[in-house]
């Protein structure tokens, strides 16, 4: 009885949460695995243990399309996002003279996620669509006669939209992997001749691939398991993987097959994950 | 010997008022250890940042072994700097840190690492060079430091506060140890400290700092022995201070009347009778009167309070005018801690006339 009031705290303390792992996470998650080797019979499906749902998704190639587009398209987005929100990032912590302006420019990457996701999609709709923002300034400034419908239903606008959607989660973790470094490696460096090309090469890039593994993490496995801005501004040839896996669970009431995909995705994002993780202990074991 | 540093009017002024260094000239002979000293503030830092080319100067210039390097960015000066919390990059291990600068200055690896070693005896850690930084102690840090500033044989090394973040015993060994590299190396030093007795115990010439100017620069003996304002005298050293009146003024000499008695100084530039003028002198320079005793300065007063530092004592003496002075007393026998005085008895004080400063004008408490 001493024994559990003692421990009492402590077991609430971590007892809830990990409840709430265990009810919503892992039951889910052995639900889908289970429905994963059942079989489909329409129109509904019969319990089973078989790995055809998994046979299938490796030998038709439509699913294996589908599984490389979507890696494609994440790849894409994390480059992108890389390649506009490292410059950033490095202005707001190096050369930002003030520190108003840079706690507002931090805010103003920020802000964008307090409003709603689909919101923010939807944007892109109203910029790149033949009626939109970017036609009529094409059309005003004389470059072209008519809309264009070139920019919206592709991949092209998948990319960009998930982009603008994910870019505060590679800004966040590289701007706190710069602003960790102490400004005096970088004069070190200097004072020991080296130029800050060579700085930035030999000193700052290494000391800020923790962040950059982490935000190209973050950015590769939302944009990997995203279906909204495919379903919004993704053409014909803009199918993800989630976007089937919906399908699966909804149209096609395939469940079984549905949940072998996710099953699969998960594997995938878990991979990534536990790689990045490792890369980022190495990085830091030097640190 | 000739001049390697050359400082010519140089000022930084961050704004109208906010000045860090106002119009400082400084020549740095070669091989010399100058030490910058003064409290947090006083432009010490700015100073030596700009000698590295960390920041740049408002106005004036900088010459680095005759070369007009004002402008120049750090990485084409020929002087290196040892910074304050070492910074070294912890990433790398202790040989990269230290062949880092001779890789881009187009040595092969095997000679870089053949100076690493070379470097790492000099400091004394040959066995530490493929360790990490944050596997080393803070004295070993600061150390690869050193040693990674010095394989590049630079005209000058900078060593900003340099043992301010060793505890007390590394910070002794260390001045020791740095001194000795200084003599083995030959490169010019110029180190920035706020601590008189790193200043004292280490430089061949001190330059005190005060708001940005230079407020007195000489040999540590002749800054301590002859501080030229009150400001030196009480930031190198503790010094007592009293108001005074000259009376009398002759060749070398002078007299003053001060808390109610006669006083004769020494002095080559004696003040005109009736000048109002602060004495000053050091604590260890001024004895505490056995009975009987005379002497021809002498002061009176009562015992105030006495604090025992284990090497010695310091007394504080009221005077009858509410001024009040410390003497420091040795006690180089253990037994002669039985004559420690007692607070409240009357109490006689003489001070030589060659260690009385003379300063012109009131001196603030």
């Amino acid at each position: 009885m001493t024994f559990l009031r003692r421990h009492l705290s402590g077991a609430l303390v971590l007892g809830i949460p990990l409840a709430w792992i265990v009810v919503f996470m892992l039951v889910p998650y052995a639900i889908i695995g289970t429905y994963s080797v059942w079989t489909k019979t329409y129109p509904t499906f019969k319990p089973d243990f078989q790995f055809g749902n998994y046979a299938t998704l490796f030998s038709d190639p439509q699913y294996l399309q589908v599984l490389l587009r979507t890696l494609k398209i994440s790849a894409l987005v994390s480059i992108a996002s890389l390649a506009l929100a490292y410059p950033f990032a490095y202005w707001l912590v190096f050369r930002c003279r003030w520190a108003g302006l840079r706690t507002w420019l931090y805010m103003a990457v920020i802000a964008p996620l307090w409003v709603s996701y689909l919101l923010r999609a939807y944007i892109w709709k109203t910029i790149l669509g033949t009626e939109g923002i970017l036609n009529s300034f094409l059309m005003w400034a004389g470059f072209t006669d008519a809309p264009s419908d070139i920019f919206l239903y592709n991949q092209f606008a998948m990319v960009l939209t998930l982009t603008y959607i994910f870019i505060p989660f590679m800004v966040m973790p590289i701007y706190t992997a710069l602003e960790r470094i102490p400004p005096n490696l970088a004069e070190a460096s200097a004072d020991l001749g080296q130029t800050p090309w060579q700085t930035f090469l030999k000193v700052t890039l290494p000391l800020s691939t923790p962040g950059i593994a982490a935000g190209f993490t973050l950015t590769f496995c939302l944009s990997f398991g995203d279906f909204i801005a495919p379903f919004l501004v993704g053409g014909p040839d803009g199918n993800l993987i989630a976007g089937v896996i919906q399908t699966q669970f909804g149209s096609a009431l395939n469940w079984p097959l549905g949940s072998a995909l996710s099953i699969v995705m998960l594997v995938i994002v878990l991979s990534i994950v536990s790689l990045s993780d490792r890369l980022e202990r190495s990085s830091r074991v030097g640190a | 010997m000739a001049a390697i540093i050359q400082l010519r009017n140089l000022s930084k002024h961050y704004s109208k008022t906010i000045i860090g260094v106002d119009d400082v000239s400084l020549s740095v002979e070669d091989g010399e250890f100058v030490t910058l000293l003064g409290p947090s503030g006083c432009g010490k830092s700015t100073l030596l940042r700009m000698i590295g080319g960390f920041e740049e100067p408002t106005h004036g210039t900088i010459h680095l072994a005759g070369r007009d390097v004002t402008w120049e960015p750090p990485y084409r000066r020929e002087v290196n700097m040892v910074f304050q919390d070492y910074a070294l990059f912890p990433h790398m291990t202790v040989g990269q840190n230290i062949a880092y600068g001779l890789k881009m200055a187009g040595e092969g690896r095997v000679s870089a690492r053949s100076k690493a070693v070379e470097a790492l005896e000099l400091v004394g850690l040959p066995d530490k060079i493929d360790q990490r930084p944050d596997q080393l102690s803070g004295g070993q840090r600061q150390r690869i430091a050193l040693a990674r500033a010095i394989v590049r044989r630079p005209k000058v090394l900078l060593l900003d506060e340099p043992l301010s973040a060793l505890d007390a015993r590394m910070r002794d060994q260390m001045r020791i140890e740095l001194k000795h590299l200084h003599e083995k190396v030959g490169i010019t030093f110029i180190m920035v400290t706020h601590d008189q007795e790193e200043a004292l115990t280490m430089s061949d010439r001190i330059v005190v700092m005060e708001k940005g100017r230079v407020a007195q620069d000489g040999r540590p003996q002749d800054i301590y022995d002859h501080p030229t304002s009150p400001y030196v005298a009480n930031f190198i050293g503790t010094t007592n201070f009293l108001p005074a009146t000259a009376t009398q003024a002759e060749q070398g000499r002078a007299s003053f009347t001060c808390a109610g008695v006669q006083l004769q100084v020494l002095t080559d530039t004696p003040p005109a009778p009736g000048a109002r003028v602060t004495l000053g002198f050091r604590p260890e320079k001024t004895r505490l009167l056995a009975e009987g005793e005379t002497a021809p300065n002498m002061l009176e007063g009562q015992i105030a309070e006495v604090i025992y530092y284990g090497l010695g004592l310091r007394t504080a003496v009221d005077l009858p005018g509410g001024a009040s002075l410390f003497i420091d007393t040795l006690l180089p026998d253990t037994l002669v801690r039985s004559a420690i005085p007692k607070p409240g008895t009357p109490a006689r004080v003489a001070v030589e006339p060659h260690n009385i400063f003379v300063f012109p004008g009131e001196v603030g408490p």
